[in-house]
């Protein structure tokens, strides 16, 4: 006879969607997130036979605080799967398997999705907002929001899918909103930082407008030079060089 | 030219702490951006349309250096502190004062990306320290190794915006009164420089995705019509 598949009550998942926030708490360039993973299991784990402190828990945290690097927002997903499994039954050997395949996905599609897509995107957003004449207020909080809403639904749904689909939940990474997804914030980033910068420049600038031209000017020349260089030295490196001239030049002259 | 005063200090340090906290170890909710950032510490000064403005000219450096997995990234959440809480009190008009505030605030963020680096290095230690409880699969001793990582950040950031504007705070002062350029000329040097990098970095975000530099460009031209229509 099969064994009833887990259960987990909603204050356990709770308690897990709480820890997922403090899971790069400990991140290090040994384990990397290996023991936030732990650390956001654990109140699961107390639900295995013999509760806490008993060998089915102990060899599940041992298992799961080695090395694991994902997104830490899309490590949600494995938190959920990995409960899932431990709880289940599943053998260790096929949990570190599934450990080892899930780091690369899970860390590129969170990259492109947030890192390289929603992360720019409010940015430009709030950016647009700023010279456009929004109140402090308004720019704040239309960055947050809309972050925010995007990255605490993706732990929220990570934390369900994964323990809905176990060690199956690559197919809930296949969904359209993850394969397709950051190319359509990449070029609506495009567009809406494109439209952003000249007006926030504008709103800086304030009274010194007569120079707004040559400053853009510059600033197209400025990322072309800093683009050639192809990554040889960080933008904001050479920002501090540049700007240290001329802080040099304008106290000695 | 309002003093930033001394008793501000502490206040700001456990802002740092905590902005700092916010860019990796917890909760990452990006309260540590610099647009948001140094929007509270020109409202804790009471002046938060000066934070965002600081704010705004950080961000396009941000857009440069996102928190990709284990690369090194500048700390944004104690520098826009440090840069939010020495420009905020400059009046209007005050020669060179967003050039030095920014100029400090990049330099902060270097540090600030040094010292998570150290950070790490710290957290593996104690990992090390740990290891034979935690191989035995004590909970208790995963439990430590994660608060104690969360405290070494919670400190590291608040020493480091403590120290930066105990030791730049007097230095930015004495150098504002030496500077000869107009303000408006410092904000246009310094959105010049910002404005670049954070082009270049949406540039290098976009290439890759096709037709997305089409659609920086159309925005780009867009922009550029909405910015005449503002002036």
């Amino acid at each position: 006879m099969t064994p009833a598949p887990a259960t987990l009550p909603w204050h356990v998942h709770l308690a897990m969607y709480l820890r997922l926030f403090a899971i790069q708490g400990a991140w290090n360039y040994e384990t990397m997130t290996g023991n936030g993973i732990a650390f956001a299991l654990e109140p699961a784990l107390r639900r295995l036979p013999g509760g806490r402190g008993g060998p089915a828990y102990c060899e599940a945290m041992a298992r799961q605080s080695g090395y694991f690097n994902a997104h830490p927002y899309l490590a949600a997903v494995a938190v959920g799967a990995l409960a899932r499994a431990e709880l289940d039954g599943v053998p260790a050997a096929q949990i570190e398997r599934f450990k080892v395949a899930a780091t690369g996905p899970l860390g590129s599609v969170g990259d492109r999705l947030i890192w390289a897509g929603w992360l720019p995107f409010c940015s430009a957003l709030a950016l647009l907002a700023f010279g456009l004449g929004a109140s402090p207020t308004t720019v704040v909080a239309l960055f947050l929001g809309c972050y925010n809403v995007v990255h605490l639904g993706l732990r929220a749904w990570g934390l369900r899918a994964g323990w809905r689909h176990g060690l199956h939940v690559a197919q809930a990474l296949g969904t359209p909103v993850l394969r397709k997804g950051p190319a359509h914030v990449t070029r609506a980033t495009a567009l809406l930082a494109g439209l952003a910068l000249p007006s926030a420049a504008v709103g800086i600038i304030g009274p010194g407008r007569a120079v707004l031209g040559l400053v853009l000017g510059g600033v197209v020349a400025g990322a072309a030079v800093i683009t050639s260089l192809q990554g040889r030295i960080a933008g904001w490196r050479l920002a501090i060089a540049v700007l240290t001239l001329f802080t040099i030049l304008s106290l000695v002259r | 030219m309002i003093e930033l005063l001394v008793g501000h200090l502490l206040p700001l340090a456990l802002l740092g702490a905590l902005l700092g906290l916010d860019v990796v170890a917890f909760p990452q909710a990006m309260l540590s951006r610099p647009i948001v950032a140094a929007t509270l510490v020109g409202g804790f000064l009471g002046a938060p349309d000066r934070g965002l403005l600081v704010g705004v000219a950080l961000e396009f450096f941000a857009l440069e250096a996102m928190p990709f997995g284990a690369t090194r990234y500048p700390e944004w959440g104690s520098a826009s502190v440090v840069g939010s809480a020495l420009f905020t009190p400059a009046t209007d008009g005050t020669t060179g004062a967003m050039l030095l505030a920014v100029l400090f605030a990049l330099i902060t963020a270097g540090l600030g990306g040094a010292s998570m680096h150290l950070l790490r290095q710290v957290n593996a230690a104690l990992a090390k320290r740990q290891q034979v409880r935690i191989a035995r699969g004590s909970g208790g001793a995963v439990v430590a190794l994660q608060l104690a990582g969360l405290t070494a950040d919670l400190l590291r950031g608040g020493v480091l915006t403590f120290g930066v504007l105990l030791v730049l705070g007097p230095a930015y002062r004495r150098a504002l009164e030496a500077m000869t350029i107009s303000a408006s000329f410092s904000r246009a040097m310094v959105v010049g420089t910002a404005s670049a990098v954070g082009l270049a970095a949406l540039w290098k975000l976009g290439r890759t995705t096709p037709g997305a530099p089409w659609y920086l460009a159309v925005g780009l031209v867009a922009g550029f019509a909405l910015a005449g229509g503002l002036l």
